[in-house]
């Protein structure tokens, strides 16, 4: 039966959510890192559970396959020396041609890096993020770009204390202006593709006559002042008009696989 | 020494025995009992305590476990929901204030472990909730097809009223053609989990809920009769 209480319960709580999606944004993002603190505890345990987890099945695996691994390394490691060793020396040349034309240094973002671990994935099919172990205690703020080896994941959005939440590219709030690694560089803006297309975006915006053709790298153009020039993102896979001829869309294929990222990358201003 | 200073009336005092009761106590016994017992209901809600703790909890870990664990979502390409089912049950079998808690609690908690806006979860689940307890009374809530169908529905109306909430709020949530496969996916699994939810919150009642009164040993064929025979 339905009483006075009833009715005021109802109002209080009806209010409270009108309340609380007219909240500034950062107020809102406040209340959810605070009401977050709930899963604390939880985020102990299963990071202990997944380590215990890791330690095991390192146990499990034979000598054999530790030496094979050790030995891939060791070439992978000396393979990688030499490319920095050349990296290094296309840096000074770019210094010094920078230099003698009077352009203003850039400072390598590689050196500005530091590793997160991905603590919780999105429960909703409707946006695209997931939760890094890094938060405002160890200087995470938002804005501030995540990547993998392979390329590009996103940006930190909402930053707690200690975890922050990463919204991954092609999430309709995380727009990269991207380029494509063609004779003319043409750029466009990195969007999302559909709810089931995991690992590909859309690259809108294109010019009419942009020469795109399957196969080709798009990488961050560096505008907007969040990303860096040169961030891999991926591959096209398609091109059709859009827009009503207005413009070209292409399809690309990311390059980080996202949905099966266990540390990233997080980009220090 | 009268027998009626210790309540015997005889067989055939019942209405000398009532009419002394209205004259104490200003109730008959019948109705003097059911106040008692309304009494002891509001004082020791042991069950109610229990079911409003048990589905606030495991509301809570049910969210944890679907942003922890992403086993799911490579196969089905969505993330089951327990939400809907939990607010189902709660709404058909429990009070009204479950209904508020649930909704209130379950959506903040699923709102602090995504990226939706704070709240927006709990008004599509206190709408579920609300529109199903207003009509309990018209549903055959204990035969597990009505509650498997119940659960197809909220499934599927939960996310679609969020999403909905969502545009209207100016926010792009991730839409196409693909969700209504997502939402087949979860109305199909709100009717596979709805009734395995009311069958663990029966467990629990029937683990920690006062056990059924039997029929009792009194025979009237047996009965002393006092007084004249």
């Amino acid at each position: 039966m339905w009483k006075r209480s009833h009715s005021v319960a109802l109002g209080l709580l009806a209010g409270l959510s009108l309340l609380l999606l007219s909240l500034p944004e950062e107020l809102a993002a406040r209340f959810k890192v605070a009401f977050g603190a709930l899963y604390l505890p939880l985020l102990g345990l299963a990071g202990a559970a997944h380590q215990a987890a890791q330690e095991t099945a390192g146990l499990m695996v034979s000598r054999r396959e530790l030496l094979r691994q050790n030995e891939q390394l060791r070439r992978e490691n000396a393979q990688l020396r030499l490319e920095t060793l050349q990296a290094a020396e296309w840096a000074r040349e770019n210094a010094r041609l920078r230099r003698l034309l009077g352009w203003q240094e850039q400072s390598p973002w590689r050196d500005r890096l530091r590793l997160a671990r991905v603590t919780l994935r999105e429960p909703t099919p409707w946006w695209r993020s997931f939760t890094i172990d890094l938060g405002s205690r160890q200087g995470v703020r938002t804005g501030l770009p995540v990547l993998t080896p392979e390329g590009l994941v996103g940006r930190t959005s909402e930053v707690g204390p200690f975890h922050a939440r990463v919204v991954l590219v092609g999430d309709a709030n995380c727009r990269v202006s991207a380029q494509v690694l063609n004779v003319t560089g043409d750029t466009g803006l990195i969007g999302p593709a559909g709810p089931l297309d995991r690992d590909l975006v859309l690259l809108s915006y294109l010019p009419r006559t942009a020469v795109v053709r399957p196969g080709q790298a798009v990488v961050t153009s560096g505008l907007g002042g969040i990303f860096p020039k040169g961030i891999p993102i991926g591959t096209v896979v398609d091109v059709r008009p859009a827009g009503d001829g207005l413009y070209l869309e292409a399809r690309v294929q990311l390059a980080a696989p996202l949905h099966v990222l266990e540390e990233v990358w997080v980009l220090w201003p | 020494m009268s027998w009626k200073r210790f309540g015997c009336y005889g067989r055939n005092g019942a209405e000398e025995a009532g009419e002394v009761g209205r004259r104490r106590w200003g109730r008959p016994a019948p109705q003097r009992v059911a106040a008692w017992a309304a009494w002891l209901g509001k004082e020791v809600p042991v069950l109610r305590s229990l079911q409003i703790v048990a589905t606030l909890v495991l509301a809570w870990l049910a969210v944890f476990l679907q942003a922890a664990w992403d086993g799911f979502r490579p196969i089905l390409g969505v993330q089951p929901d327990l939400l809907p089912a939990l607010m189902v049950h709660t709404a058909l079998r429990t009070h009204l204030v479950n209904v508020f808690l649930l909704a209130a609690l379950g959506g903040l908690a699923m709102d602090s472990l995504s990226a939706n806006p704070v709240g927006v979860t709990s008004l599509p689940l206190l709408a579920l909730g609300l529109v199903l307890h207003m009509r309990k009374e018209l549903v055959l809530r204990d035969q597990p097809f009505a509650q498997a169908v119940l659960g197809a529905l909220a499934g599927a109306a939960v996310p679609t009223l969020t999403v909905g909430l969502l545009l209207s709020l100016g926010h792009e949530p991730l839409v196409g053609w693909g969700s209504l496969w997502q939402g087949a996916v979860l109305a199909v699994w709100g009717a596979a989990v709805t009734p395995l939810v009311f069958r663990l919150f029966g467990a629990l009642e029937h683990w920690f809920g006062a056990a059924p009164t039997g029929p009792g040993s009194f025979r009237p064929d047996r009965e002393i009769r006092r007084g004249r025979v």
